[in-house]
């Protein structure tokens, strides 16, 4: 998926995509480490767009994944703390989960929303059709449509 | 000889004389319909298949300037090297974009080629008017193509000695046959719209219309879904990441189609069964390839950040978007004027087929919208505001995922209820059983883990949840006549529908066991390092520097053992593509059903040693067999004899839908 | 048509047209480029040495009291070189200029001002980039304008080549240089 119109990506300014950033950070526990991996996956680079900063090699990740690590590691400082500290530098462009203002109220809610409104004019269509089974009992399509599926049933037995 | 010189003009002409196919294809047949007249109806068949013998031609010509290694042309100088293998020389000619719009247009045709040729048995101002509609999207892709993106302008005189090269990211196999497989779903959408159009036009929307249109919308999905899957797949194996899916707006922008046009295939049976939610699955066909046209225009236009997005030509962005306002304007439009509005008198009750066939296609259009929303909000946000801020992963996983688990939750009792309505006690006895094996399997095999995890025990659930209650039903279908005799007297539509669903329950254990049981480390590895990860041993032997016939490269050496037992030798790569000087990761990955096995190398450190990523990830080939799987089901159903054309010309005469030329006149 | 025809007809036009809104914005402007996180915030604290003056440092105090410009450049990036002409030409008309060398060689970047003119009133180096850092700089070059009190008012990414002068960063310079 990541491609058919890779090839004037040349003309962007920073490091190709395909060479993975992988480093040598050593962590006390797999904790720390698993913490340390999804922090930077959730945070965006800025110069590379759309790649996290666990993957580009862009100069800039690097500096942004020490960062990361240093306050996490050395500093002991919470998630919230250091998405908070490269947000203040950075805005909101580099986290990946956006955070829930009034900016983003459509964006995390509106899928609920919808949802919501989807189930309930599924409840009105089924209500509704409903009572088109007791108004009309079992009978209650057209004779035309009848012959119809009686013709699709039967072809279709005839086929098995 | 002297001809040959002038191949990629004849190309050039015969696009042009293309599109006048296209043009002539897109008039007579409509104004024919519309004025009854079968001469001008006629036109449309011979008219689609000379626009598609020109589009051969024109693709062939452009093959043959990339094989010939031609470097006059522009496109291939741009896009080629007489270096690289054959192959590659074949796929470069949609490695950019004018090739893969010309490979679109192609294919479009193609298509239309398919329906004038499988469709003869459709009345005919029907098929005249799916012809016209078909013709008018061929106008326009042509036009673009030809205005705004011609593959066989000419750098004279001074042409290059050798060509730029293809991109290296290209160059693979998995990327050879990625871009077809995409553009035949996108495409292939294009029929069903037309059939849904064409219908509008006649204004005669029912069963017979739904059954029509219903194996070709089968068909361009499950190409769809392989060519998603297909470049899932390449992601994980070239990215050298590991990861498979990303949320990237290139990815959201075919995998909105494919959601979309699964909810059109399950509203398709509705209105062929049942002859209910007729406008719906209009609605939805429509939807379908206006989707695949957005798809188009973000991936082309660059207006979202993607890895994708290239420095891009505005009159292409904008020509585009014409074209995606006004067929999706003009057929909403259509729809909102012509659409019947004659209810259909069919009843069902809450427990019946009907209602939770509703319910899969409110949770695929909800997640549709989702993506839809987050994949433009930033644009959105962006025009109102002026404030830039990034939707990813955590917010399309956090919203995505419990929209899959509902639709797996009801696709279980789908698949059990029967038409209209369903007897509770009935139910009961069907699913009860059911109920509690799921339950106790999935207990059961959650606690074999070392460490419980919720998401791991729902996926287990729901899996067996749809599993059994698959089964059930195929043997409560097959009792009286015994297993063996009923399960061959069941119909491929059927048999598909449940390999589909199989793919979904293959894909969902995939993606969840994948992304909570893999272990990965990224580290320092000297030479002969050893590493445990998982049940796995690493040992690292170094890097040799070797060359390839474009590249060169560093290329190490891992062993990795389980006890004592050597079980792969690995070697990830690290190239380096010499014409364009470019980097790139191979991973070394040892493939098995139960786990992969994953190298990478990074950037090399003092004394020979390197930064490496190891990973182990179990499962994770689930998630690419599990899509297999899905489109297998659905070519599966799409095989299905009712829709043969024997049968298909019995119905209609039984229908009565014909009321003059019936196809055998063509 | 009927009356609810006729409501969505409307509506579809509308969310046509709202769509074709948005789609012209997205078509007219660059999504790379990205807003700074610090305008109409102080610049950050810092202190750091004088690139060309051995043992003296600067610090934040030092670019206040009138507007000023602050480049971030570094003697790998192609496109500083660029600007570099141009920036030597605002020093000229009387622009304070103060610039971050960014993670660079001191060497180097002292040969640079040598041989092409140094157009800043302070040279701050940076080696390590923890004042572009606190900047929000992910690339160079990158130029701010700050307003007396050492506000930064506005950012420009690239090159500050004489339309970028004359359109953007210019007339902002000239407000602040009123107030």
């Amino acid at each position: 998926m990541k491609t058919f119109l890779v090839s004037l990506l040349l003309s962007f300014a920073c490091v190709f995509p395909a060479a993975a950033a992988i480093d040598t950070y050593e962590f006390d526990t797999k904790a720390d480490q698993e913490r340390f991996r999804s922090l930077i996956e959730e945070l965006r680079c800025p110069k590379c767009q759309n790649q996290n900063i666990a993957d580009s090699d862009a100069e800039i990740s690097l500096d942004m994944r020490d960062l990361t690590y240093r306050m996490m590691i050395e500093d002991g400082k919470t998630n919230d703390e250091i998405v908070a500290y490269l947000v203040d530098r950075y805005g909101d462009f580099v986290r990946y989960k956006p955070p829930v203002d009034k900016r983003t109220f459509l964006l995390w809610y509106g899928p609920f929303a919808l949802l919501a409104l989807a189930l309930l004019i599924l409840v009105v269509v089924v209500a509704r059709r409903r009572k088109a089974v007791t108004a009309l009992g079992e009978n209650e399509l057209s004779a035309a449509e009848q012959q119809r599926i009686q013709q699709l049933i039967e072809q279709t037995r005839e086929n098995k | 000889m002297e001809l040959a010189l002038y191949i990629p003009e004849l190309g050039h002409l015969a696009l042009i004389l293309g599109l006048c196919f296209a043009v002539v294809q897109a008039f007579f047949p409509l104004v024919g319909a519309w004025k009854a007249d079968h001469h001008w109806m006629s036109l449309g068949q011979p008219a689609a298949w000379g626009q598609f013998v020109f589009l051969l031609i024109s693709f062939a010509c452009l093959t043959w300037a990339f094989i010939t290694d031609d470097f006059t042309v522009a496109y291939t100088a741009n896009n080629s090297n007489s270096m690289l293998p054959w192959y590659y020389k074949i796929s470069a000619v949609w490695g950019a974009h004018e090739g893969s719009l010309l490979l679109w247009a192609f294919i479009l045709a193609g298509w239309t080629f398919a329906v004038a040729v499988f469709s003869r048995q459709l009345p005919e101002e029907m098929l005249a008017r799916v012809l016209s509609v078909m013709g008018m999207i061929s106008v326009g892709f042509l036009l673009f193509l030809i205005v705004t993106s011609n593959p066989f302008e000419r750098i004279l005189p001074q042409s290059p000695v050798d060509g730029r090269d293809l991109n290296p990211l290209l160059q693979d196999f998995g990327l050879v046959i990625h871009p077809p497989m995409l553009y035949m779903g996108y495409v292939g959408f294009s029929v069903a719209f037309s059939f849904a159009i064409a219908a509008l036009l006649g204004g005669k929307l029912d069963a017979a219309w739904a059954r029509w249109s219903r194996p070709w919308t089968q068909v361009a999905w499950a190409f769809l879904g392989i060519g998603i899957a297909l470049g899932s797949w390449w992601a994980y194996y070239e990215l050298g990441w590991g990861g498979w899916w990303f949320w990237d707006p290139v990815e959201n922008a075919s995998l909105m189609p494919w959601l979309i046009g699964t909810a059109l295939l399950h509203s398709l049976a509705v209105t062929e069964k049942r002859g209910l939610f007729k406008n719906w699955t209009v609605l939805l066909a429509i939807a379908a390839f206006s989707l695949s046209l957005l798809g188009t225009f973000l991936v082309r236009s660059g207006v979202l950040t993607s890895v994708h997005a290239f420095a891009s030509d505005p009159t292409r962005g904008v020509f585009i978007l014409i074209f995606l306002l006004v067929v999706v304007a003009s057929s909403l439009l259509l729809f909102a004027m012509r659409a019947p509005s004659v209810k259909s008198k069919a009843g069902f009750s809450l427990l019946s087929q009907e209602t939770l066939l509703l319910v899969n296609n409110i949770v695929l259009v909800v997640a549709t919208a989702m993506v839809l929303i987050g994949t433009l909000y930033p644009l959105i946000l962006d025009s109102l505001t002026g404030s830039k801020l990034s939707v990813g992963p955590p917010y399309f996983n956090a919203l995505f995922n419990p929209l899959i688990a509902i639709l797996m939750l009801a696709l279980g009792l789908g698949v059990t209820l029967r038409w209209k309505n369903t007897p509770v006690a009935w139910l009961v006895k069907m699913l009860g059983p059911v109920l509690l094996v799921s339950a106790a399997l999935s207990l059961a095999l959650t606690m074999l883990a070392d460490e419980f995890n919720g998401a791991v025990l729902l996926v287990y659930f729901l899996s067996a949840w749809v599993v059994f209650a698959g089964l059930r039903d195929m043997f409560e279908k097959t009792r009286h006549k015994g297993l063996w005799v009923g399960l061959r007297g069941l119909s491929r539509s059927y048999l598909g529908m449940h390999l589909g669903h199989l793919g979904l329950v293959v894909c969902a254990i995939g993606v969840v066991l994948s992304s909570h049981y893999s272990a990965e480390r990224d580290l320092k590895m000297a030479i002969g390092d050893r590493v445990e990860l998982g049940k796995y041993e690493f040992v690292f032997e170094g890097a040799e520097h070797f060359e390839g016939p474009n590249y060169i490269s560093d290329k190490g050496t891992i062993r990795i053992f389980k006890g004592e037992k050597e079980i792969a030798v690995l070697h990830p790569e690290k190239r380096l593509y010499l014409v364009q000087r470019m980097p790139m990761t191979e991973a070394g990955i040892d493939p098995g059903f139960t786990r992969d096995l994953y190298v990478a190398l990074g950037e090399p450190l003092e004394n020979g040693a390197w930064a490496v990523r190891l990973q182990v990830k179990p499962f994770v080939r689930w998630i690419w067999l599990g899509a297999l799987l899905t489109c297998l089901g659905g070519v599966l159903a799409a095989c299905d004899p009712r829709y043969r054309r024997k049968i298909s010309t019995r119905v209609k005469d039984a229908l009565s839908t014909t009321k003059k030329g019936v196809a055998n006149n063509v | 048509m009927s009356k609810g025809r006729l409501i969505a007809v409307f509506a579809i036009l509308l969310g046509v047209a709202a769509f074709a809104g948005m789609a012209v914005y997205g078509l007219n402007n660059d999504p790379r480029e990205l807003p700074s996180a610090l305008i109409n915030k102080p610049f950050p604290e810092f202190k750091l040495n004088n690139l060309l003056v051995e043992g003296q440092t600067i610090s934040k105090q030092d670019l206040l009291g009138k507007p000023a410009l602050v480049n971030v450049w570094a003697t790998w990036c192609p496109t500083c070189r660029q600007e570099h002409d141009d920036l030597n030409k605002l020093a000229k008309q009387g622009v304070t200029i103060y610039g971050v060398n960014y993670k660079d060689e001191s060497a180097k970047a002292q040969r640079w001002l040598t041989e092409l003119l140094n157009p800043y009133a302070l040279n701050i180096s940076d080696p390590k980039g923890t004042l572009g850092f606190d900047l929000g700089v992910y690339g160079a070059p990158e130029t701010f304008l700050l307003d007396k009190q050492g506000v930064i008012r506005l950012k420009h990414v690239g090159e500050v080549n004489d339309r970028v002068w004359r359109e953007k960063i210019g007339p902002a310079y000239e407000e602040l240089l009123k107030q």
